[in-house]
């Protein structure tokens, strides 16, 4: 070994050195993205939202009726419209998915054979991969039709179709992470009750579902926040008339479709309508973040370990 | 004496049996239900697609008649995202991910940022397209470009890819990393060499199907402001362009009933992409996947 390749493996040392320490560096800024990304939605929301309150006073905005941006010479912007149409759909699809995102959990989980999960479990899950835009279309040409046959009198745009069709969504959320929450009950549970002489059914409602409740609430929980954050189903089936009223046969307007409804249309940057997005986008964000904090809660706070 | 009467404990029993079963019947409908409703979907998108797919669907540039309406800049515009997405959402996530794995000591810092990265997976795809519109579009000047809009998606899918990786690299037994230490390796060289690649079958896996998320959302993309009739393919990543799903949205949304088949038309080529993105996460399962 001659000097020059000791001076060199010293070299590469020092180099290794180098690496070593810039690496964690390196990765820890790009752990800090994902902190960055939601400190840049907060500050653009709350910026933005502020520059819509110094035109529309806070408390017309959060308690007004009447959401009439578009009326040119007296617009008028009451949120509780659109939170009620956000509500109305989300009503809806809880209404759907609840009942058979639990069934569908209660049979996978207690009644399918192994085999049967395997398949079953995979494709209720590609429900959930499905595109949102072609569950919007699938409600606007063919849930829709298909109610107007059932309930006469139903209009075009309405809170029934997309309702249902945002259920069909979020039960796959629901019963995947249900069923989750059911495997996870031990066996022994379900074994003594058995040996009692219960039925299947008995040990499935008495036993395993107060046993993953908390696993159940939160994935419902869940749902609904997905639910209230769906945007595509509602703005092609759902309409754009905001109404503050109980009428679900009839054209509505959410917090979600309101903001596709302004992005497709032409209002110019810098006018009131432009900043309401935000106000709206900023309303909807604190209504998730607030089902999202509870699932979180949910699942620690009645968590019960075996 | 005779305080169990047989009669009736018999019929007692023979009705709870039979309240089991009706109730496995019900329980069974619902899932197949679920199912049916996929089923039906696949049914009637191929049913009213399937009579427009042709060669010059394909080939054509969007239109105002249906009959000349094509998918060509779509289909473009979407693999030029996905150009930018991909490498940008893995680096982010897989960095991230290492990080909180093999770095991070267990301090508040690491748990703010884990917590972080969960609450950031609720936000609604529509508020992160209110991100991309104030910060990408207007305020760095980007424009409704490529890169405004992938960059918008990438942000969208980070923490789920961050979520996949974390997974896949926590499921790496400590053994091989003791192993590799062991003969001297540093501990960037044994994540490089060691962890990274037994981990990447999951990290690929749990990637792809981020990544089909992000070609298949449309919310984003029309809150940023993408057109949706253009007649030019994208030149570079600061070009305008447009993409599948925002295709399919305005397509739906027009009045004349032709187009509703153009837009079924225009599902089923977004459907047949997420389907061949989705089997190639199935094979890398399949086929990488080890077991310690």
């Amino acid at each position: 070994m001659n000097v020059q390749s000791m001076i060199e493996q010293h070299k590469n040392k020092g180099m290794k050195k180098f690496v070593e320490k810039l690496m964690p560096k390196l990765l820890f800024i790009t752990a800090l993205v994902s902190v960055l990304a939601t400190i840049g939605i907060v500050f653009t929301l709350i910026f933005e939202t502020f520059e819509f309150f110094r035109r529309v006073p806070f408390f017309d905005y959060i308690l007004g009726t009447e959401w009439l941006p578009f009326s040119g010479t007296s617009p008028s912007y009451g949120v509780l419209p659109l939170i009620i149409g956000t509500l109305k759909v989300t009503g809806i699809a809880i209404v759907v998915a609840v009942p058979l995102g639990l069934a569908a959990a209660i049979y996978l989980s207690e009644y399918a054979s192994d085999n049967v999960r395997r398949v079953v479990k995979p494709i209720l899950e590609v429900l959930a991969g499905v595109p949102t835009i072609v569950y919007g279309f699938f409600a606007l040409t063919f849930v829709t039709p298909l109610l107007q046959e059932v309930i006469p009198g139903l209009k075009i745009f309405n809170a029934i179709s997309p309702g249902i069709v945002v259920g069909i969504m979020i039960l796959p959320t629901i019963a995947s992470l249900s069923e989750d929450a059911m495997s996870s009950v031990p066996r022994s549970m379900r074994e003594g009750a058995l040996a009692l002489g219960s039925t299947k059914l008995e040990v499935a409602l008495k036993v395993v579902l107060p046993a993953a409740l908390s696993g159940i609430l939160a994935s419902v929980v869940l749902g609904i926040s997905r639910a209230i954050g769906e945007t595509m189903i509602v703005s092609l089936a759902g309409g754009s008339t905001p109404k503050f009223d109980g009428e679900i046969t009839d054209s509505i307007q959410t917090m979600t479709a309101y903001i596709v409804q302004v992005s497709t249309g032409d209002a110019g940057y810098g006018t009131t309508i432009y900043y309401s997005i935000y106000a709206v986008g900023f309303t909807l964000f604190i209504f998730t973040l607030l089902m999202n904090l509870l699932a979180g809660y949910i699942s620690k706070k009645f968590r019960e370990e075996y | 004496m005779n305080y169990i009467h047989h009669d009736t404990v018999v019929k007692r029993m023979s009705k709870r049996l039979l309240k089991n079963k009706i109730y496995k019947m019900l329980f069974l409908s619902a899932t197949l239900l679920a199912l049916l409703v996929l089923a039906v979907l696949g049914y009637r998108m191929i049913i009213q697609g399937t009579g427009y797919l042709n060669w010059d669907f394909f080939n054509n540039f969007s239109s105002r008649f249906p009959q000349n309406a094509g998918i060509k800049a779509a289909l473009v515009g979407s693999i030029w995202l996905l150009a930018i997405v991909a490498p940008v959402s893995l680096i982010l996530g897989v960095g991230a991910a290492v990080y909180l794995e093999e770095y991070a000591k267990k301090n508040r810092i690491t748990t703010f940022i884990q917590m972080n990265i969960s609450n950031l997976a609720g936000v609604p795809s529509i508020v992160f397209g209110l991100l991309g519109l104030t910060i990408f579009v207007r305020m760095l000047g980007m424009g409704k470009s490529v890169l405004a809009a992938g960059l918008t998606m990438s942000l969208l899918i980070l923490p789920v890819i961050i979520v996949a990786a974390q997974e896949a690299i926590r499921a790496v037994p400590n053994e091989l990393r003791e192993a590799s230490y062991g003969i001297g390796a540093t501990k960037w060289q044994t994540i490089l060499k060691v962890v990274l690649p037994s981990a990447i079958p999951g990290i690929l896996t749990g990637g792809i199907l981020a990544l089909s998320r992000a070609i298949g959302e449309t919310a984003p993309l029309v809150v940023i402001g993408i057109p949706v009739i253009i007649h030019f393919l994208p030149e570079s990543i600061f070009s305008e362009f447009t993409a599948l799903p925002m295709q399919i949205f305005d397509w739906a949304k027009r009045p004349q009933e032709e187009f509703q088949y153009v837009a079924a038309a225009g599902i089923l080529v977004l459907m047949a992409v997420l389907v061949f993105m989705n089997s190639i996460a199935v094979i890398i399962r399949n086929k990488f996947s080890k077991r310690y």
